[in-house]
Parts: structure tokens; sequence; C-alpha cells
């Protein structure tokens, strides 16, 4: 789950790191009221979940709050990569001298924390380790440690800031672990971390990816989540504990387990088809799982047939064949459906399918080639 | 011969009267697995389908000889499972719990090593070697003794594939789901440096999926040290970018982990990569 920049932004204030002054509006008289309140000249942000806001036009300087109430009025009008802005963030604007690149994330193949930063701040990361690997630098932190204070100075020292900014620097780096930390963060950005021209440090712009499955224990962050991000029907299907990707095919998928659910996907695609879906019913699905899965699959009005692919080991057969009773009784509208039920359980769940007169298979390959075929009509 | 587990594991299971614990528990009891205690805090003393249940894994471990632990214990609590188990001297931890959050499992990761306990999954079913013992979920059915190992991301492809093997007449040695998270145990290239150990495995059959770079790796190790021919199936080659396809460790990312780019490395290593699982078996004839 992503935060929007101002949201990450007050999580890195709470933790010592300081930011600009100035504040989220939703309409276009808020934000010139920001403005008179900050005084001088402001950045108008967009509040939108993508990279490249700048570029869209989406950030815009005013000298004036007549100017910062002009620019909110366009921006709010605005949509960024499908996205449409429904808020600006008002902030004073910075005196920039330097801009730097400062991050916390997880190396999943090192198998810890690692900051990275970099002294060519305020582009893209990507762009600099495209352009200039060598200017990137990173400090592994071990787990059961955290972030030492030698490292803070390793990493001031390789991206040769000056010696008068180092302790400035230590509190947005323990700033900045203690955000990841506290948030359960997958990703901490500041980028960028500028020094003005009065030698402070400062977090003009932030970014806050959470790990999703750390978010039972942080309920304060899992409301700040923004419906935008995701379609109508991945916020149901969340709702039920189900994984599910909105594609652009004709064949609704409906399988057990992350990995058969994408092999589900690439199967129908071998033999013609095209996935509508990826959806992972996960371990263990009850039968009314099973329901909101249907439900929500044939929510998308281009499903022409569903494949169901259970092959059960957590998840047992007949609690499926049961909610797939369940979820055809619920259903207005009728597509040809393809069920192929293997594991646990399977011979009970193949006779509850048996009395409903189901279209069945037995391997993976039949299955697919059913389902393209019905699909086709 | 097998890996990991055989005959002599006795296992100790933790969330053992749980509602997954106990279905389990019982498919395991009847594949002839050696279950010898269960876990759950507060029930210590209670007998559960003949299996004396204990409040810890130290009283599991001192009174019935316990030397692998098994865990489906949920995710908040899971942590704390595998670092008892790992303090009361288990050296085999295998957790199939899903939805860890990623900074929980770094920590267990680095004390489990520290500690030398060798860890299988989070989000993973277990491990199963036919005839011998079942330590986790794979339905013990479709699978044989035989002489093929199979490691795995994923749950569901692996057992699509052990049944696919079965239907050809190739039994298996042992199979081991490692897990679909991006930060966990034994990774493809532990698993495949004990089948080249392994003198009952001759060929070996490996499913990965989209993210991460493991696949690229193990076929780096592939190439350099494996004496046995691995077959392998890639899932995800429909999958959209920066979208995370139900595994926590599932998504392509700044351009990194895209199915095309691990079919690509493994092919490179000589490695048959198959269209789809049931492929599988025609691939290793």
């Amino acid at each position: 789950m992503k935060l929007h920049e101002y949201q990450s932004k007050l999580l890195f204030a709470k933790n010592g790191i300081p930011i600009p002054r100035g504040r989220v509006a939703a309409t276009a008289r808020e934000a010139r009221d920001i403005a008179t309140e900050l005084g001088g000249r402001v950045v108008v942000k967009s509040q939108v979940l993508v990279g490249g806001r700048g570029k869209a036009g989406g950030i815009k300087l005013a000298r004036s709050p007549e100017e910062a109430e002009d620019l909110a009025t366009k921006i709010l009008s605005m949509t960024i990569k499908d996205l449409p802005v429904r808020k600006v963030l008002v902030d004073e604007a910075a005196d920039i001298k330097k801009e730097i690149y400062f991050a916390i994330t997880n190396d999943r193949a090192a198998r810890r924390p690692v900051l990275i930063a970099s002294a060519e701040g305020g582009i893209e990361i990507e762009e600099v380790a495209r352009t200039a690997p060598g200017k990137i630098i990173r400090e592994h932190i071990d787990p059961l440690l955290g972030l030492r204070d030698y490292q803070i100075r390793n990493v001031a020292l390789a991206i040769e800031l000056p010696r008068d900014q180092w302790r400035a620097f230590e509190t947005v780096a323990r700033g900045l672990y203690a955000t990841y930390q506290t948030c359960d963060a997958s990703l901490a950005e500041i980028n960028p971390l500028v020094i003005t021209g009065d030698g402070r440090l400062v977090a003009l712009d932030g970014k806050i990816i959470l790990d999703d499955n750390a978010l039972y224990r942080h309920h304060d962050l899992a409301e700040m989540r923004d419906l935008d991000e995701e379609s109508a029907q991945e916020t149901e299907a969340r709702k039920y504990g189900l994984s599910y990707v909105k594609l652009e095919g004709e064949i609704g998928c409906m399988v057990n387990g992350a990995g058969l659910a994408m092999g589900t996907m690439d199967i129908v695609q071998l033999f013609g088809g095209s996935p509508a879906n990826f959806l992972d019913i996960g371990g263990g699905a009850q039968a009314d799982k099973v329901t909101a899965a249907f439900r929500i699959i044939l929510s998308d009005p281009k499903v022409k047939a569903v494949l169901v692919n259970i092959f059960g080991g957590i998840t047992r057969c007949d609690e499926v064949a049961r909610g797939i009773i369940a979820a055809m009784k619920e259903q207005p509208r009728s597509v040809p459906m393809v069920v192929r039920l293997v594991g646990t359980n399977e011979t009970e769940g193949r006779q509850i399918l048996a009395e409903a007169n189901l279209m069945t298979a037995t391997s993976l390959a039949d299955a697919a080639k059913k389902a393209v075929a019905a699909a086709r009509g | 011969m097998s890996i990991l587990v055989n005959r002599d594991t006795r296992l100790v299971v933790q969330g053992m009267t749980g509602r997954e614990g106990l279905f389990h528990t019982k498919q395991m009891l009847a594949y002839g697995t050696k279950v010898v205690a269960g876990v759950t805090p507060g029930k210590g003393g209670e007998w559960v389908e003949g299996v004396p249940v204990f409040d810890t894994v130290k009283a599991a471990v001192d009174s019935t000889g316990a030397n692998c632990a098994l865990s489906f214990v949920p995710a908040r609590f899971a942590p704390d499972a595998m670092y008892e188990a790992a303090d009361a001297g288990i050296k085999l931890v295998v957790t199939i719990s899903e939805n860890m959050p990623v900074q929980d499992m770094m920590k267990v990761r680095q004390y489990l090593d520290q500690k030398g306990v060798r860890l299988v999954g989070p989000n993973c079913p277990g491990l199963l070697t036919p005839g011998e013992a079942k330590v986790g979920i794979i339905p013990g059915h479709v699978a044989r003794p035989g002489h093929v190992g199979i490691v795995a991301r994923s749950g569901t492809l692996t057992y699509e594939v052990i049944a696919a093997l079965t239907a050809h007449g190739m039994g298996q040695s042992t199979c081991v789901g490692i897990g679909g998270d991006p930060v966990k145990g034994l990774n493809f290239i532990d698993v495949l440096a004990l089948f080249n150990a392994d003198p009952r495995t001759e060929k070996v059959v490996m499913i990965g999926e989209i993210g991460g770079n493991d696949e690229e790796l193990a076929a780096e190790y592939i190439a350099d040290h494996m004496t046995k021919p691995v077959a392998a199936f890639i899932a995800g080659q429909t999958a959209p970018p920066g979208k995370r396809m139900g595994h926590a460790g599932a998504i392509i990312e700044g351009g990194t982990g895209l199915a095309a780019d691990k079919i690509k490395a493994l092919r490179a290593a000589n490695v048959k990569v198959a269209g789809h699982p049931e492929e599988i078996p025609e691939l290793l004839k």
C-alpha cells in the first residue's frame, strides 16, 4: 500500500525529520488560505500515487495566494496517468542549494534493510542507476542490530556531505530508519533531501510504501489507503481476503494458490485465450470466500467464461464445490464454467459438482482448452 | 536416501489444535509421519489424535526427542513460534503460515542462520518424502516414491507437477515447497545443492515464478555445479508489471523479476523449460 507525499512527510516529521511548512488542501480556496498563512512563495503539488507528477504539470510554483488558488484550481481538475487529483499539498518554497537521494528499503536478495543514498538527488533513483550507478551508495543494516551510528557516517562520507551537515544528517537517518521500522515500510524514501541556502537539511518530497501483511498492527496507517489506487473489484476482493488483479482478457480464472493462479493464466494464453484476471482464493478457503470470488469475477463484463482450477492441499475441494453451487444460485448472469478439482476431499467435491451438471476437466491442459472453447461460444 | 525429512523425522506440530493444524496433523499421521508432539500454549497435558500436547516446544523436545518443527501458527505469532523452535534446539523448522511481514522475516532468518537452523517457508506447503514422511500439507496420495526431486516457490503448482510425474510413472525423492515470500528460509540454490548430493535423486524439477532473481541465481548454480538434469517451469508470463500476484514475492519491479528473463537464464544453463506444468514429465524423459 502506497502513501501520498503529504502522509509520508507527516510520518517523517513525527520521527524528527525536518519537512517544509505546509498543509494539504482539497479545494482551491483552502490552498489560497494555506498560502496566505505561509506567506511568500509556495509550491502547489498534486497528491496522486504515481511518479512523474512534475513532468505532467502537477507541481507548480506560486508567487502569491491568488496564484496558488489559480494553480490549485487547475491541478485539482487534472488526471495524472489515469488517476484523478483530489488533493494538493501547499508547501513553502525552499531555497535549494543541493539535492540528495536518501531511502531505506528491503533488499530481498540480501534479506536485510538497505540504506540507499546518492549525491544525485531530485531525479528518480532508477534513472541514476542507469546513468551513474557508481553514484549510488548502499549500506546494509543488520535487522537484529538496527542502524548503527558508524553506518550513517559511512554514508555521509561516501556521498561527500559537508562535515557541518553530519549532525543534521544523523537526525534524518535515525528518523528515516524509525519511520521504516515503526510503519513496517517496504520503502521509506526522501527525494530530494535538500541542503537549503541557510544550511539546513529538509525532506522536500517523500514516499512510503507499506507492507500489506503488517497492516494488522497499524490500523491508523491502514485507514490512509487511497482507493483510487486500485480497481473496485480489487477493493472488494481485499475485503474477503482474496487476492485479485484485473487483466484485460475474457476468461475469468478462480484458482487456489498464487503460483497455480499465474500458471493457469499462462496456460489459458498458451491455448489461445486471454485471462481476465488473477485470482487466488488462498489456502483453506471456505465456501463464502468462493461465493465472493465468483461475484467479483462476473462483475467484469468482459468475462465470457470462467475456469475454476483447484488443486487442494490446505484447501478442501468439497468446500470449494459448495461455494460454487451457492454462487451459481446467486448469480443473475450465467456464463459457461469449466471446473477442475483435484486433491484433498476431491471425491466429495466432484460428487457435489456432478449433481449440479457442471463442465468438468481432469487435466490442466484439458481445462484450459475447454475454457478457451467456451469463451469463443 | 532423501533430503531434509525421512522415516526418522520426529515431528512436533506448533498450533496442532487449531483448525488447519488439526486437519493436517490427521493427514500426516495417516501418511505415517512420526508426529511425536503438538504444542499449544495452555493445552499442555491433553492428547489429540493419540499425540501428546505440550505448552512449550522445549517441553515437547525434552519429552519426545522431536527433531523437526512444523508451524501452522497465524502470522502474528509465527515469528515467536520459529524463535521458540530454534531456541529449543530444533535444527529444521518448517512454517506453513502465510501473510508474514517482511521485516519480521528478516529478523527471523538472521536469528535462525546464527543458530544454524534450517528454515523452510514461510508461506509454503512444506516437505514430502513419498513413502516416508509428510511434513506439511502436500497431498500425499498424488506422490510416489522415486528419483525426481522437486523444489518450488508455489504450493499448488508443486502438487500439479507431482501428479503429472506420478501419472507418467515417475516417482519423487523429496518434494520441497520453499514458499512464495520475498524473504524466506531455504532457497532454490540450497535445495538444488541438497539434491545434487542426494544419491536417490536422479533428476530435478524446479518451479519458479516472477519476482526477485532467485531463478537467475539458480541458473548460475546449475551451470557451474549441477551434475543432474533439471527441468523447470516459470509461472507468471502473463503477469503485468508492478502488481503483486498473490505471493508477497511475486512482483515485477523496476524491470526485474520478469518470467522471460528467468526462462532465458535457465535455458542458457541447459535447463529444459516447460510451456505448462503438465509438460514436465516429457522433458525429463
